[in-house]
């Protein structure tokens, strides 16, 4: 009798000691979990290609899930609101009077013929109803997505923060990589 | 084929993708829970969205999707339930 119950109630400490460590590794496999968050790397100056960052992010956005740019080389100009050429080298100078300072001067990636590709795009798009890339990205903002900008990119193509839209987090490739650990999918376009 | 009942209507006709997701879920923020929000679309690629959307989200539930036909243009209809 006695027996039985010593051995019942080794029986209860080892499921005891059982649970414990099962609701640690549960605890540190949730921690891996990513969260509802997608990254989407925008490394392309050009309007199509940002149009395609920005449909994908107003959409994910809608759904619910948080989102985070990472603004690129290239892509930076999507955050530019203005130019400055005071201070920067002529390299630098020359790279920003041959950029263009937001969305609205871009040309697309193909059939560009001097900004006339870019033209028709966006008459097609407004024949089609479609939202024009200035207020998608005016949607994405709304909806608080956050705009990382790599500061290296900055560094070497001489782009100042005060050229930058309010509200741009300066980041390097860490913030980039933990938001993309920590994302459902990443982009990079 | 059974009604759905609704309390609200999003006329996201003429909409591209992603407006009528962006919309609706503005128009969701304004709604109690358990309310229904009826979608009318015309993008032929919300049918699909909407599914992908209900199948990710956890705040929304797709009840039913149905189709009609107005003048020569076909409506996209969505009935969408704030779960939380």
């Amino acid at each position: 009798m006695t027996d039985l119950m010593t051995e019942k109630r080794l029986d209860t400490q080892s499921l005891l000691d059982r649970i414990e460590t099962l609701e640690t590794r549960l605890a540190e496999v949730e921690d891996q979990i990513p969260s509802d968050r997608v990254t989407i790397v925008v490394f392309s100056g050009e309007l199509d290609r940002v149009l395609a960052s920005l449909v994908i992010g107003t959409g994910a956005l809608a759904m619910g899930l948080e989102v985070s740019y990472f603004f690129t080389f290239w892509g930076i100009t999507t955050l530019k609101d203005n130019k400055t050429l005071g201070g920067k080298t002529l390299f630098e100078k020359m790279m920003t009077l041959m950029t263009p300072a937001g969305t609205k001067g871009m040309g697309v990636s193909r059939m560009n013929f001097f900004g006339i590709g870019a033209q028709m795009l966006r008459s097609m798009m407004v024949e089609n109803n479609v939202e024009s890339v200035e207020s998608m990205f005016q949607m994405v903002k709304d909806m608080g997505a956050t705009m990382y900008s790599c500061t290296m990119s900055q560094d070497v193509m001489g782009i100042e923060t005060t050229e930058l839209i309010d509200g741009t987090i300066d980041a390097g490739a860490a913030t980039m990589i933990a938001d993309a650990i920590d994302s459902k999918f990443t982009l990079f376009i | 084929m059974t009604t759905i009942t609704y309390d609200e209507t999003l006329d996201a006709r003429g909409l591209m993708c992603p407006m009528p997701l962006v919309k609706a879920r503005q128009a969701l923020k304004g709604m109690q829970v358990d309310q229904v929000l009826r979608i009318i679309a015309t993008d032929k690629g919300s049918n699909k969205d909407f599914q992908g959307w209900a199948r990710t989200a956890k705040d929304i539930e797709l009840l039913s999707q149905s189709e009609e036909m107005e003048a020569d243009k076909k409506l996209f209809l969505h009935f969408v339930r704030k779960v939380k």
